[in-house]
Parts: structure tokens; C-alpha cells; sequence
């Protein structure tokens, strides 16, 4: 039996530019599109002439399914936006909220955040890497990628109850303190990775395929960029040192000592060379912040948004009350709107909420990097040839949760 | 240097942008969309805001005109951010399209389209990006009901 499907999109070209072009559809189920993306492209034997990117095959409707749920019950969603990083999505939120809210989080929250976003960072990155080197061909590369990978998630597993997707963030601080000797097996951690970040620069940075497929393709220059709204290491790889955490520091990130790196001439090797830079400077952030970490409460103690002591919701009405209306009704938000920005590992991730007052936000909207990069990814991938799609598309890293929200 | 920068934008927009408020390091007014280029262009070539972060709507169901199309740019000489707002009717609900100043204009726009039904006058291509082609509505809108399905591969029933 067979059914008829209709198309799901309609490409910009069905007929080629010139003679002897043929056109191509790349995707949305295949191997090398990391992730659910669909590139219709008109070659011209091997080399690219345009590309037509299709991207909303993992839309879920995140936008739509906010407006029905009370502040704190978003903190799940937001989480699946970039599952790489899902921490940074977190913080980016609640920290949207607490700014409608008025509300200063603890220094302990503050530092413990800060730490935090630069550890999912290191993953996000490594992920990213690691992935993009496979396609490549380099799996020695990607398995010690991911064995550092795998170290953090279990590590943060040990925190959070999760893997992947924390839930961790909360409206006014975070979900519970660090287990007993978590910060040594970071200090371990972050050690290991040392060792095997230094043998994938060993194996692949002066490796002759590895640049022969790097350097010199696709290439963006920051004007470029900047016209086509790139953030995050795309922008950093053309060799403008656009990094939120410098430029409108958010968290602890002033009182850190961090650089940030930049490109030369914004082509995948930069591209790569950027993230890998990016994740010793986040080793060294952590590092600074284990020392500084204050101890303290990790909550805000304020009745509109944090959950009193289950003790004390057991034995005393107001806080069984406060606990009720929470659940309920949810955090009260007074009516305004803000766009709040941190720096997600793959740029310029911004919340943009709109309060009418109550526990259920009127409006969610997420500015999410890699939708805004796939939107200008054919700059990148116009003149090239067919094989360089693939590390090119993997070097934006594209998540699908985010760009297709 | 923030409010240097709001300062002058304000002085330089008075009589056309409304309402200029500064929230939580935001400049945010609004403007007559019949204005919008003007005022984009002017941000963008005086004042260096180079970087278009964001387009997006927001519904009013009981207001007229019912829509709220938002733009946030950003500026990566300054490090703030500007939000530009115009209400559009849901008679009419069309605004200029900022393609012509911003690349990455051309993709959220369509994003927007999907989502409300705003249309930007001079984008040629509004093609669905994150809904597929022949969905019917605009899921964002506070009227379209939440649980409404559009399967493009009808459900399997127990006949098939």
C-alpha cells in the first residue's frame, strides 16, 4: 500500500541556474545533517551553486505550550531547547523572569550559576567538536571527546538527577547544593580533559586532511556576520571579540579573568579552534570559581517564587499555603516585559517575556542562535563543494531543539 | 554610556518614536508603522546598531489594533540593546520588511509570518519555516486553540 505524501515544503529553485546543474536534496533524515535539517542544493558536479535550508522538523510548539503553563513549570521546557548545554538555558530564563520579578539572587546562586554555565559550556563545545571531527572521519578524536563528555554529564547526574536535561535552575536560585565532594572530582575532571583536549590537538590541528577540509571553507567575514545576525564562536571565528560575557557582563563574569578568542579568517578551522580555545578558557573560569564560591543559602528568600522548607510545610499552615499557591497558581510575575541575553555556548541565547501579572507568562519568546544561524548558513555553504556541507553544517552547531523550538 | 547613547537616540527620534521607556538596560518605544524604515535605518547608520537580534509579535485579543510586532537590535559598538515596537490591526496586520537592512531579517520574518500572520511588506519569500506548507492558521495567535492537530500524514485508524 501506498499513500501519497505532500511536501512539506515548497524549495526556492526546482529548475537549475544554468546547464548541466542538477539539484539535490539533502536531508531531513540523514546521517551527515546533524540533526533534522533539509538542504535542497543545485550543484554543478561537485560544487555547491545554492542552497535552499529548510529548518522546523522538531518543531514542538515550546512558544505556544508556555502560554498554558505557571513560570516554574517552563524550567523542563527550556531545558530542551539546547540539550547540549541545558544549563545555560536555564539560567537564561530564570534570569529573564527574576528581572521582571526585581529579584537579586544569593552570591552563592550567583557564583554556582556562573560555574555551572561554563561547565555545559565545555560539554556543549565538546559535543560540537567532537561530532564534527567524526564526520570527518577522526574517531579517536571523538571517543576521547566523549569520554570527557560523558564524565560531566555523569558528574552533573551526581548533581541534578539527570543526564542531559537538569531542570535544575530556579526562579530565585537553584534546585539543591552540591553533593559532598563534587567539587574535587570537578578539579579531576577538568584535569582529564586537559590530557585529551591535548591529544585531539595533537592528532588533527597539523594534520594535513583534517586542514585540507578546515581552512579555507566556509568562510564568513565579520560584516558578513554581523549582517546575518551570527553570535556566539561563528562571530568570535571571524576575529571580532563579540562575547556577551565581556561585553554586558551578566553572573559573576566580572570579577573572572578570562579571554576571549578569536579567528582569523572566520572559516571552519577557526570555527574549531575557537570552541577548543573557548573550553580552556572555561576550564580556567571554573577553576577560579571553585575558590571563590561563597558558602550561604542558595535560594532568595522570597515568598513569590521560592518553595519553603518541606519541614516546614508539614507542620505550619502559612508555609503549607505558600507551598499550595506555588504549585497552583504559580510565582506571581508583575505585569512588564524584558529581553534578556546570556551567552549560550552557541551565541546570543535571549528571552524575550511578556508578564500581564500571574503565575502564567502571556508571552515566551526565544531568541535561539541556531535558528537565527541557520537562516545564514548558506553563506557558508554557496561556492564550496558537497563534501564541505558536512563540516561546515557541523561547525555551527545547529541543535535542532533550539533552532526549531 | 548607556544613557549617553538612549540620550541621543531619544533626542535624535523625538516626535516619532512614543512611549521611550529605559527597562532593565532597554531602550524600548514605539513607532508608526509607517515610520518603521526610518527609524531602523537611522538606528542602524547613526547609532550603530548593526545587529538584528529578533522580530517577533505579541497578541492582544482585546485591543485594537491588535498586534504588537517587536524588533530588538542590538549594538556591538555600544553593548545595548534597543527594542522597536508598532501595533498593527488584525484587518491589516503588514509592516515593512527590514531585509534590505539586515540579512538575517529575511528568516525570522518568516518565523513571525508562521506564527501570527504578520506580513512584511517586500519580503518576497514568506515561505513556512517552522510550520510546513499548506498548515492552516497561525499557531501563536491567543485564538488558535492549543490542542488543534494538522497532521500533514493522516493518523492511522483502526480500518487502515
Amino acid at each position: 500500500m501506498s499513500i501519497e505524501l505532500p511536501n512539506p515544503i515548497r524549495p526556492a529553485f526546482t529548475e537549475g541556474s544554468r546547464e548541466g546543474s542538477v539539484i539535490v536534496n539533502i536531508g531531513p533524515s540523514h546521517p551527515a545533517t546533524h540533526g533534522t535539517i533539509q538542504i535542497v542544493a543545485e550543484l554543478s558536479g561537485e560544487r555547491v551553486l545554492r542552497t535552499d535550508v529548510h529548518c522546523g522538523y522538531l518543531h514542538r510548539g515550546f512558544e505556544k505550550e508556555c502560554e498554558s503553563h505557571t513560570w516554574h513549570n517552563l524550567i523542563p521546557y527550556v531545558d530542551r531547547l539546547n540539550y547540549c548545554s541545558a544549563l545555560i538555558n536555564d539560567f537564561a530564563y530564570c534570569e529573564a523572569v527574576e528581572k521582571l520579578m526585581g529579584i537579586e539572587i544569593t552570591p552563592r546562586a550567583r557564583y554556582l550559576r556562573t560555574l555551572l554555565a561554563e561547565y555545559s559550556r565545555i560539554a556543549d563545545h565538546l559535543t560540537c567538536i567532537a561530532a564534527a571531527l567524526m564526520e570527518l572521519g577522526a574517531m579517536t578524536a571523538f571517543l576521547y571527546l566523549v569520554t570527557i563528555r560523558d564524565y560531566i554529564y555523569e558528574h552533573l547526574a551526581d548533581l541534578t538527577g539527570a543526564r542531559v536535561t537538569y531542570s535544575y535552575g530556579r526562579i530565585g536560585g537553584l534546585a539543591r547544593d552540591l553533593p559532598e565532594g563534587w567539587l574535587k572530582r570537578l578539579g579531576e575532571i577538568l584535569d582529564q580533559m586537559d590530557t585529551f583536549t591535548g591529544r585531539v590537538h595533537g592528532l588533527v590541528d597539523r594534520n594535513r586532511i583534517f586542514i585540507d577540509r578546515m581552512r579555507n571553507v566556509g568562510v564568513v567575514s565579520t560584516a558578513d556576520a554581523v549582517n546575518w545576525g551570527f553570535t556566539g564562536p561563528v562571530l568570535r571565528s571571524t576575529g571580532a571579540p563579540r562575547d556577551l560575557r565581556k561585553d554586558t557582563p551578566y553572573l559573576a563574569y566580572a570579577e573572572l579573568d578570562f579571554e576571549i578568542p578569536v579567528g582569523i579568517k572566520g572559516d571552519n578551522y577557526d570555527r574549531y579552534y575557537v570552541r577548543m580555545r573557548e573550553i580552556d578558557e572555561s576550564a580556567h573560569m571554573i577553576r577560579q570559581l571553585m575558590e571563590m564560591l561563597p558558602a550561604g543559602p542558595l535560594c532568595v528568600d522570597d515568598r513569590r517564587c521560592t518553595f519553603p522548607e518541606k519541614t516546614l510545610v508539614y507542620t505550619e499552615i502559612e508555609s503549607l499555603i505558600n507551598h499550595f499557591k506555588l504549585v497552583m497558581e504559580g510565582p506571581q510575575v508583575p505585569p512588564g516585559e524584558v529581553y534578556s541575553a546570556q551567552e549560550g555556548a552557541n551565541g546570543e541565547l535571549g528571552f524575550y517575556i511578556v508578564s500581564v501579572g500571574g503565575g502564567v507568562p502571556w508571552k515566551v519568546h526565544c531568541r535561539s542562535p541556531s535558528f537565527v544561524h541557520v537562516g545564514g548558513v548558506h553563506r557558508m555553504l554557496d561556492g564550496y563543494q558537497l563534501a564541505d556541507i558536512v563540516p561546515t553544517f557541523g561547525s555551527i552547531n545547529m541543535i535542532g531543539g533550539e533552532c526549531d523550538r | 554610556m548607556n544613557e549617553s547613547v538612549f540620550e541621543r537616540i531619544c533626542e535624535h527620534l523625538a516626535g516619532v518614536a512614543e512611549e521611550a521607556t529605559v527597562a532593565h538596560g532597554t531602550l524600548a518605544f514605539l513607532v508608526e508603522p509607517a515610520r518603521l524604515i526610518e527609524v531602523c535605518r537611522s538606528l542602524k547608520e547613526s547609532f550603530g546598531f548593526d545587529m538584528f537580534l529578533d522580530v517577533t509579535a505579541v497578541d492582544w485579543p482585546e485591543r485594537e489594533p491588535r498586534f504588537d510586532v517587536v524588533w530588538h537590535f542590538y549594538s556591538t559598538r555600544h553593548f545595548v540593546r534597543v527594542r522597536v515596537k508598532t501595533r498593527v490591526p488584525l484587518a491589516d496586520p503588514t509592516v515593512d520588511t527590514l531585509v534590505p537592512l539586515y540579512g538575517s531579517a529575511r528568516y525570522m520574518e518568516r518565523e513571525c509570518h508562521d506564527m501570527y500572520g504578520i506580513a512584511f511588506r517586500g519580503n518576497d519569500d514568506l515561505r513556512p519555516i517552522l510550520l510546513y506548507e499548506g498548515f492552516e492558521g497561525h499557531p501563536l495567535r491567543k485564538d488558535y486553540p492549543k490542542q488543534k492537530e494538522q497532521p500533514l500524514v493522516p493518523y492511522r485508524t483502526s480500518e487502515t
